[in-house]
């Protein structure tokens, strides 16, 4: 079996654009990987006009509110393109230059500040899109819909936090400003002690029981407008999340993504190697006269998982060694990612052994081994709930019955310390080896027909 | 024919069906040692089945194979080589596969008999279809067989590729080797077989040598008998019903 494991690599270094495509397809893999997963998304461009007058302020009774420092945080969330009209946002978004325009009108803190008035006006900002891209779109979209969420969200805090030191002078008294001159409020607390001070001074009688109501009614009011407080800031936030996961712990994204590259290379190398290898052994006549007494069938078979074996191996470890510039590895787990690869290259292996011996042409090999794997490696990274119910069972059937999934699951677990144990996905993966083994031991009977 | 101690190889009452179909009815066959013979017969006449009966690689329905003195080489029709790798890193592959003591002697060994020694280290793909089936006959001596099975090695071969093979094939023949090939060529089965087994929808009609099947042709068909072998050679089928 070790000739014939030669004779194949022999005939894959004959091949220079097979053994380059096999190097470079795992590194240009890892290369790419990498940079998604060390570097931010790239923030979108949009063209800014703020023509709000500088100086001007949310004011809540009268009083001007700090400066939120608008600018900032919208350049912060988005590259910002700074244009000085209207009809200069408008270009840059018909150039294409910019995905998306924002305008702050002019009278955006005009507007803001009727809300406090009996006359409230709705405020508005502008929003010019370039729908030419539908994903990109739906980005800019999302960053400026969150980007007004937590605007409205600022500004709610703002009023509701000088509604709160209003409340807190009316309860406690304090000094306060109008049209620049201080005025004392003595406050409910205050105002309250001072009638229960006065009280002795007045006989039984009507004077003293209205006093008594005057004095009750300031305790009862000081006492709720207290509660009110914490009332007006939950209003500005009413809902918040508690998030807890049923599921088993998830890896963290950079971990997933190296999985997902390693088990796609794994899976395509294989796969492709071992059915076109096998196929080839037909397509250069040699199957019955190996197979009449040199080896036997399972022992071809054999060499052939081996040789997707022994070159999965190599190119997922050197797409893993690739990655380790942009992400650090665990490689203490060594072994458990040997297990992984080893038992996924061997499940792969057989599939495109079943594969191999049912297409017996190298080129529908191929074909069939792209149009297999592809999908069903995308279908593999669909999740629960993306999908309606009876869907998503189809999806299961299908992924639970080819090893990419579970080799996914297996990469998955031996990178991830946290993760679930790598037990569950290396059985399924040994139960499949043995059922493709088998169909493509069945399969090959047709390969001796002459 | 008797069966007799020296008899290379030995088939009997071979039936083959595929499906409905025989391919094979009963075919009967001893060859001797150093005999070369020609199996011929149109096409579908059952050739590649009887070959690849003799050979082992499919079973017959009916009937038993036997080399009593050693192992039966075969040599498909298409030649059964790896044409990214060069002619020595073939031959060396299936010495080792063969499990050869010493498989780098046999390649020199088959390398001489091909006169392929000079270009031992050119890839399969770049030599030409004359000096592939030479190679693809080496490979089938490597198993040093009593017996050499040749299913139409001369197809697509021009005629000093043709007459270069058949003079390989001859001098195995005077090594002592029993090749056993299958044509639909009459004249060729003439020139170079020394025994001719005539098969017609899979049925033996005739064998004997060339001369006996001259012979035959003017008895059985001598309204032909003047004509050229493969023209008395189709009055003879048609003679005989096929």
């Amino acid at each position: 079996m070790r000739w014939l494991l030669l004779k194949d690599l022999q005939i894959l270094r004959r091949s220079p654009l097979q053994a380059i495509l096999l190097v470079a397809y795992p590194v240009l893999i890892a290369l790419l990987v990498g940079f998604a997963i060390s570097r931010d998304p790239d923030k979108p461009r949009v063209a800014f006009l703020n023509e709000v007058p500088q100086g001007a302020r949310i004011a809540t009774g009268g009083t001007k509110l700090p400066s939120v420092g608008v600018d900032d945080r919208i350049c912060g969330a988005v590259e910002c393109v700074h244009v000085g009209s209207r009809a200069e946002a408008v270009d840059e978004v018909r150039s294409g230059d910019v995905l998306a325009a924002l305008i702050l009108p002019e009278d955006l803190v005009d507007r803001l500040n009727s809300l406090s008035t009996l006359d409230p006006q709705t405020p508005e900002v502008e929003v010019i899109l370039n729908e030419e891209d539908p994903v990109k779109a739906q980005l800019v979209d999302d960053r400026i819909d969150s980007l007004l969420a937590q605007a409205n969200l600022l500004v709610a805090r703002r009023i509701a936090s000088e509604g709160g030191r209003y409340l807190g002078l009316v309860v406690d008294g304090g000094a306060f400003d109008v049209l620049g001159e201080p005025i004392r409020i003595l406050g409910l607390r205050t105002s309250a002690s001072i009638l229960r001070a006065l009280r002795p001074a007045l006989s039984p009688g009507p004077l003293r029981a209205s006093l008594d109501r005057v004095i009750d009614f300031a305790s009862l009011a000081r006492d709720n407008l207290d509660v009110a407080q914490p009332l007006i800031d939950r209003l500005t936030q009413p809902i918040v999340v508690d998030k807890q996961v049923v599921s088993e712990p998830t890896p963290p994204l950079d971990v997933f993504a190296i999985a997902v590259a390693a088990t796609l290379s794994l899976a395509f190398v294989t796969v492709l190697l071992v059915a076109g290898s096998l196929a080839l052994e037909r397509e250069e006549n040699a199957f019955p006269r190996l197979t009449r007494g040199l080896v036997s069938q399972s022992a071809l078979l054999g060499e052939k998982v081996g040789l997707g074996i022994a070159v999965g191996l190599g190119v997922t470890l050197l797409m893993l060694a690739g990655v380790q510039p942009f992400v650090s590895l665990d490689w203490s787990r060594f072994g458990l990612w040997l297990a992984a690869i080893l038992a996924g290259a061997a499940a792969l292996g057989a599939a495109g052994a079943a594969l191999g011996a049912a297409a017996r042409e190298v080129r529908a090999v191929s074909l069939l081994a792209f149009m297999l794997t592809l999908p069903i490696a995308l279908l593999s990274l669909i999740p629960s709930g993306a999908v309606g119910g009876a869907a998503y069972d189809g999806i299961r059937l299908v992924t639970v019955l080819f090893p990419f999934e579970p080799a996914l699951q297996a990469m998955t677990a031996a990178l991830d310390p946290a993760g679930p144990g790598i037990g569950g996905p290396l059985l399924h993966l040994a139960v499949l080896a043995v059922a493709y083994g088998l169909l493509a031991r069945l399969a090959l009977r047709r390969f001796a027909v002459v | 024919m008797a069966g007799t101690a020296t008899a290379a190889l030995e088939a009997r009452k071979l039936v083959k069906r595929y499906g409905d179909r025989e391919a094979l009815k009963r075919v009967d066959l001893e060859v001797h040692a150093g005999e070369l013979m020609a199996v011929i017969g149109p096409n579908g006449a059952g050739k590649t089945t009887l070959l690849s009966i003799l050979a082992g690689i499919l079973r017959p329905d009916e009937g038993e194979v036997r080399s009593p003195n050693g192992d039966v080489g075969w040599v498909p029709q298409q030649a059964a080589l790896y044409r990214r790798l060069t002619v020595e890193e073939n031959l060396l592959l299936f010495a080792r596969l063969e499990r050869h003591p010493d498989p780098r002697d046999s390649v020199e060994e088959m390398l001489e008999l091909t006169g392929l020694g000079d270009r031992r280290r050119e890839v399969v793909a770049r030599l030409s279809g004359g000096n592939q089936q030479r190679i693809n006959i080496a490979i089938g001596l490597l198993a040093r067989p009593v017996a050499l099975l040749l299913d139409e090695p001369s197809v697509g071969l021009d005629p000093r590729q043709r007459a270069r093979l058949w003079s390989f094939v001859s001098a195995l023949a005077e090594r002592g080797t029993t090749v056993i090939f299958s044509t639909h060529d009459i004249q060729e089965a003439e020139r170079y077989g020394q025994r001719l087994l005539v098969l017609a929808d899979g049925e033996d009609l005739f064998d004997g040598t060339p001369e006996e099947l001259r012979a035959a042709v003017r008895s059985e068909a001598p309204e032909a008998a003047s004509s050229d072998i493969e023209t008395a050679f189709v009055a003879f089928l048609q003679h005989r019903g096929h």
